[in-house]
């Protein structure tokens, strides 16, 4: 029974993660230029890492495996939004202007 | 003192990743431990701001409030990508930081940019340029929130962070 | 049964991010997509590592998850400077040459 429930909150989270994925990688897509883009990249890397990493959690139980997804889990937080910042900053010193208030 | 703490997490990191608790190996892994934090100290990385280890109590109570806005800005992102009509309005904002050190206002400026639709394009002196998706993004940040709270959990740290630097030389 | 369905919505975010990377106007377009894309594969090996009944394949992801933010700094450190070797102009002034990437 309570296995059951674990099985499920797991499948909640892996299904969350999976969307929002998804859904970061349509953003990828359809998104007018580079700097709304990183919006969506930065979807991925956080709800979408996040959701998955953390079912995989609830469906490995408690051992050394789940310290290894913290482990990960928290070296992609730390390490996204600089990833993300750098390629931000490189692209404003390069003298690309972000797009502004599109009126159409 | 840091660098003793700091071997003391280079040993939990290493028992965490290798899994293995043969006599050998485990004499093997303290000897890494003690040579990367011996090196760590001679090139004189491990203060303040390497090893921030006096912002542990108040990151706690900034972690849950951090990880809730982080859910609610995905939603609000997501439905936006998903509207055929795609309702952007990118915005380019310059907010002003009030972090006393630079430790805080670097947690301050991740902290934007891990929140999907904001994202932090330069930062200098006390200023942050942010460019955000919607409006609402950029209204969100200029409310000013996440600073008041970066700077709660900085100005707590420094107090203690001055005690125990000045401790540990 | 799950996991599978996952690692198709992975496998699709993945041929997303490549297509950006391939059609992306600009470089900066193509270095997001490779980051984007290297998040992916943290993920997917993680996952076919459940899938398969094997979680040593954690470390290869671990691994994984290192080379690709050093991968991504360092090919913008290239772009920027054209040397990996250097720290860049600014560290002469005593700035952190991360302060520039």
């Amino acid at each position: 029974m309570e296995g059951q429930i674990l099985q499920i909150v797991a499948w909640v989270f892996l299904g969350v993660g999976a969307v929002f994925s998804l859904i970061g990688g349509i953003g990828l897509i359809r998104l007018p230029d580079f700097y709304t883009r990183m919006h969506a990249a930065g979807m991925t890397d956080t709800l979408g890492a996040g959701g998955i990493l953390i079912g995989l959690m609830f469906l490995s139980g408690f051992n050394l495996v789940t310290a290894k997804l913290i482990f990960i889990l928290l070296f992609i937080f730390f390490t996204s939004p600089t990833s993300s910042h750098s390629v931000a900053k490189a692209a404003m010193g390069a003298g690309f202007k972000p797009l502004l208030q599109r009126r159409d | 003192m840091r660098t003793v703490a700091l071997t003391i997490c280079l040993a939990a990191t290493w028992l965490l990743l290798s899994g293995h608790y043969d006599p050998l190996l485990l004499s093997l892994g303290a000897a890494s431990c003690v040579l990367v934090a011996w090196i760590a100290w001679r090139m004189d990385v491990v203060d303040h701001e390497g090893f921030p280890i006096h912002l542990s109590w108040q990151a706690v109570l900034y972690w849950p409030w951090l990880i809730f806005e982080i859910i609610k800005s995905n939603i609000d992102v997501a439905l936006v990508i998903l509207r055929p009509s795609m309702p952007i309005s990118p915005t380019v904002l310059t907010v002003k930081t009030t972090q006393g050190s630079e430790l805080g206002q670097v947690i301050y400026a991740n902290s934007i940019t891990l929140t999907p639709g904001t994202v932090s394009l330069r930062v200098y002196d006390d200023k942050i340029d942010v460019h955000a998706l919607t409006k609402a993004g950029a209204d969100g940040i200029a409310a000013g929130e996440m600073d008041r709270r970066v700077t709660l959990m900085d100005a707590s740290g420094a107090k203690t962070g001055g005690k125990s630097g000045g401790r540990g030389g | 049964m799950m996991l599978i369905a996952v690692t198709a919505g992975i496998l699709i975010t993945m041929a997303l991010a490549l297509l950006r990377a391939v059609v992306g106007p600009t470089i900066y377009d193509r270095i997001l997509a490779v980051n984007v894309f290297g998040t992916k594969t943290v993920l997917i090996i993680a996952v076919l590592g459940f899938l398969t009944g094997r979680p040593d394949f954690l470390d290869i992801a671990i691994i994984y998850a290192l080379i690709n933010f050093i991968g991504t700094i360092a090919v913008l450190k290239f772009i920027r400077y054209g040397n990996l070797s250097q720290a860049g102009p600014r560290a002469a002034t005593g700035n952190p040459p991360e302060d520039d990437i």
